[in-house]
């Protein structure tokens, strides 16, 4: 095993602990946002779409990069916008009138 | 260069969390969206600013395309189709991690065209290949499951459970045979073809294993798929080496497996009852009897009107059915009267009251209703006793007192609203048909209960009408 995997399932372990913690916290009332939120989240990988589409690769390496760009970026922005028209509409009684 | 790249992407990492984090509280939620907004907008400024991208014109495109599509979807889609879109946009995120996976398997091998297997194997060391693998099957597996649920949800595709003989038998072989191709390739890098086997593999395997899955059970596939887009993304991040793809994928699988949970609990079905025992088929059970059946007491608007007029304070139960019906506005309109002239008057939020988690919220959050009157069950449920009426619309199976009862019961053991325990339960309904599970509900026949026939929106839009008139 090298140095760099360990690190990396390091990270993996803690953050997933991290993760169960703070979503726990989560109320049912905002599941549905929390749904299309860390969905947007998951739409990370756009990082490496970003590199496979522009770093001088093959051709196919290219295509199949900007592919990953396109589906990576419907996710992310659809999903933070959609998510920041869920919560808008979310509002306390003194606040509607 | 190379620090301040890593710092912004634990920036990014670190503004998931708090954004997750404010999450919390309605007050804060938006917030925390906006938060999580700017940590992925840092990632990709940084990462476009990456010495090694030398071509912006396919990056460009794909970011201008994306951009417009995910603009034109969350600005059109109705909060009834959130759960729709919420598994299309799964399957865009796995399909985004796959073919990244791809991509950089592709580039890398056209370096190593016609070396020998040893500068192979220095590309691709034992780490990268195994999530490589992983990345693809998890990836695509996403992507075409998230497709059928999409289309299920949507109604391209009937939502009754597709079976065929031994399919659960037929979907560990698929799953067996594509780790054993990817166990082969990590010995031997230049088996290309086993790559694009397992991709067909895992396609299939996609498709088959949503396909029995009846409609009812969507909320947890969503939420399963939800926890597979992450580990998908995180497997990438395995392969690139990139820490912060790691955690942000994390996140979003926890986040997923938490909701699926929460789902199944809500259900009273395990994992395992969900993805493979294919319930939803038509058929259903009368325990019953005749002689029980007749004492339906029917009420007509007017005669409810005046009851809920006479309350002093009112629990309403809605159901998705109130949603197909359109019918949460005119009945927020029926509720703020009541509250007006200084009723009591909440909303009982079961779990699974929608098709996905928090749907009914969303839906009503829509119709203007408070939040600050959304109950959810655990907090609601000891206070139906105190209650005068509660209004039931659109809501059936979640509020049948045979959960509680009938050992014999499919629902049995499902944590339901305790409407039974209330001083008097009104009910909006069709007709006096079964819910999803098939199961009749006793409490139609109950004394206390009264019964309004009809569609729900016509016969909240008469209530509202006689309690003007009141």
């Amino acid at each position: 095993m090298n140095e760099v995997l360990m690190v990396s399932l390091y990270v993996f372990v803690l953050a997933i602990f991290v993760g169960f913690e703070v979503i726990t916290k989560v109320p049912p009332l905002l599941h549905t946002p929390l749904m299309s939120g860390s969905n947007a989240i998951s739409g990370i990988t756009i990082v490496g779409a970003l590199l496979s589409a522009g770093a001088g690769n093959a051709q196919l390496a290219k295509i199949l990069g900007l592919l990953a760009v396109i589906a990576a970026t419907i996710n992310v922005v659809g999903g933070f916008l959609v998510t920041d028209r869920m919560l808008e509409m979310f509002k306390k009684d003194k606040d509607k009138k | 260069m190379e620090t301040i790249t890593s710092l912004a992407y634990l920036l990014a990492a670190v503004l998931f969390i708090f954004g997750l984090k404010r999450l919390s509280s309605p007050k804060t939620a938006r917030q925390g969206n906006l938060l999580a907004m700017t940590g992925m907008l840092i990632a990709i400024v940084v990462t476009l600013l990456d010495q090694s991208i030398l071509d912006f014109t396919y990056i460009i495109i794909g970011l201008v395309i994306g951009g417009a599509i995910g603009l034109i979807a969350a600005r059109m889609v109705e909060m009834t189709q959130m759960p729709q879109m919420v598994a299309l946009f799964n399957g865009f995120g796995g399909v985004a991690s796959a073919l990244v996976a791809f991509s950089e398997y592709s580039a890398k091998s056209t370096m190593a065209l016609g070396q020998e297997n040893v500068i192979w194997l220095e590309l691709f060391p034992a780490n990268v290949s195994v999530t490589l693998v992983l990345s693809l099957l998890i990836g695509t597996v996403t992507f075409t499951g998230s497709l059928i649920a999409f289309a299920k949800l949507q109604g391209i595709m009937r939502g009754a459970p597709v079976t065929f003989p031994g399919q659960q038998w037929v979907n560990a072989l698929i799953l067996i045979v594509a780790l054993g191709l990817g166990g082969f390739f990590v010995f031997d890098p230049t088996l290309m073809n086993f790559l694009m086997a397992i991709i067909v593999l895992a396609a299939i395997l996609g498709v088959f294993s949503v396909i029995p899955i009846g409609g009812a059970d969507m909320p947890v596939v969503i939420s399963l798929l939800n926890s597979y887009s992450g580990l998908a993304a995180a497997a990438t991040g395995f392969v690139l080496s990139n820490n912060m793809l790691i955690i942000a994928g994390a996140l979003v699988g926890a986040s997923g497996l938490i909701l699926t949970n929460i789902m199944c609990k809500a259900m009273n079905r395990s994992l395992t009852n969900v993805l493979f025992a294919a319930v939803g088929t038509e058929g259903g059970s009368g325990t019953i009897s005749a002689e029980e059946r007749k004492n339906v007491t029917e009420y007509s608007a007017e005669d409810a009107a005046m009851v809920l007029d006479s309350a002093q304070s009112i629990i309403i139960v809605p159901g998705y059915g109130l949603a197909v019906a359109q019918a949460q506005h005119v009945l927020q309109e029926l509720a703020e009267m009541f509250i007006d002239s200084g009723k009591s008057v909440r909303y009982a939020i079961h779990p699974v009251a929608g098709r996905m988690p928090g749907h009914m919220n969303v839906l009503l959050a829509e119709a203007n209703v408070p939040y600050d009157i959304l109950v959810e069950m655990d907090a609601i449920n000891d206070d139906f006793q105190n209650t005068d009426v509660v209004l039931v619309i659109g809501a059936n199976d979640v509020i049948n007192p045979a959960a509680r009862t009938d050992k014999d019961s499919p629902l049995y053991g499902m944590p339901i609203l305790n409407v039974d325990k209330a001083r008097s339960v009104m009910i909006i309904k069709r007709s006096l048909s079964p819910g999803f599970a098939g199961v009749d509900n006793r409490l139609f026949y109950d004394s206390k209960t009264m019964m309004l026939f009809g569609d729900a929106k016509k016969m909240v839009t008469e209530l509202v009408r006689e309690a003007k008139e009141l």
